[in-house]
């Protein structure tokens, strides 16, 4: 804290800007600070490398698929919930009560 | 690739189609929607829960939910994030996942070793942004990612998992996990920060 607080009048360092890459990111940094930091990282080939390793890891976090469904889960699950929908409609809005307990109880 | 999605709860057209057949009880509508979003929804349930067979209970259990909440849906967010926000106050009220014990073995890679008394790099980053992709395979990454993604702090990996993962926005993130826009920003910043060293880790040790 100490550290944040007597860096806010002079430049950047490093550890400091490492520190505040996902507010960058995320943008919100209040302007005065931002400017602060992209003056850092105009003249600094390790900290712009390193918010560009961080984009590269937003990026490849994104390219992580769902993994497949198989059908039949997903066949179980629509013929469930279709059931349960028909069920939910005969029993008209008093059947909201019970609705909770169409599956088996939480373990 | 990604589902749509929509931003701060901009209407979107596929998606309003897609609540009209689910509200005539059209299977094939309820069919592309669990394609869609059981798998999503067991990984977030996941991060709350002891293991895969209850996280898979948690999700089953949130469909009825949304089957029942249907009707009363008003679009304010978007579908996803409204299933999300139900099957996160479920996985809350069934949780049982057990602290962890053991401490994260991978450092965020910004130990006090890597910067000098001024603040400065000891020895700047290793530039590998260029080339990743041709070193490591695309399904290995994500292998991998996913391996230290699930030994992060639960907080962590919740977050981590619905913005970056998930891709929902910070706003929708803070909506759906009941946490302040702040505190969001943290733990994404530590958990992005350890999946950075990671990787920067993999880099150097396979692509020598």
């Amino acid at each position: 804290m100490m550290r944040l607080l007597s860096s806010w009048r002079r430049d950047i360092v490093c550890r400091d800007a490492v520190v505040l890459m996902t507010d960058y990111l995320e943008g919100v940094m209040p302007a005065r600070q931002r400017a602060r930091l992209e003056r850092h990282l105009a003249s600094c080939d390790g900290c712009e490398e390193y918010l560009r390793q961080m984009r590269v890891t937003i990026a490849m976090l994104g390219r992580v698929q769902p993994e497949d469904l198989a059908p039949e889960t997903r066949d179980g699950i629509v013929e469930l919930l279709l059931a349960y929908r028909e069920e939910a409609e005969l029993d008209g809005e008093g059947g909201d009560g019970g609705g909770d307990d169409g599956v088996a109880g939480n373990t | 690739m990604t589902p749509p999605r929509t931003l701060g709860g901009v209407p979107d057209p596929d998606e309003e189609e897609l609540i009209e057949r689910l509200r005539a009880g059209d299977e094939s509508a309820f069919g592309s929607l669990v394609t869609r979003y059981h798998p999503s929804m067991v990984r977030v349930a996941s991060t709350f829960v002891p293991s895969r067979a209850v996280a898979e209970e948690v999700a089953q259990d949130t469909w009825l939910g949304v089957v029942k909440g249907l009707p009363r849906f008003e679009g304010r967010s978007s579908l996803k994030t409204w299933i999300f926000r139900i099957l996160v106050n479920r996985a809350k009220t069934t949780g049982g996942r057990e602290p962890r014990t053991v401490e994260l073995d991978t450092g965020d890679g910004l130990g006090s070793e890597r910067f000098t008394a001024a603040g400065t790099w000891r020895e700047p980053p290793v530039v590998w942004t260029d080339d990743i992709e041709d070193r490591l395979a695309a399904p290995e990454i994500a292998a991998r990612i996913l391996e230290v993604v699930d030994q992060l702090p639960e907080s962590q990996r919740q977050v981590v998992t619905l913005r970056d993962i998930e891709g929902l926005s910070s706003k929708e993130v803070c909506d759906v996990l009941g946490i302040s826009e702040g505190n969001q920003r943290v733990l994404l910043h530590r958990a992005r920060t350890r999946v950075r060293a990671m990787l920067e880790d993999d880099v150097r040790r396979w692509g020598k």
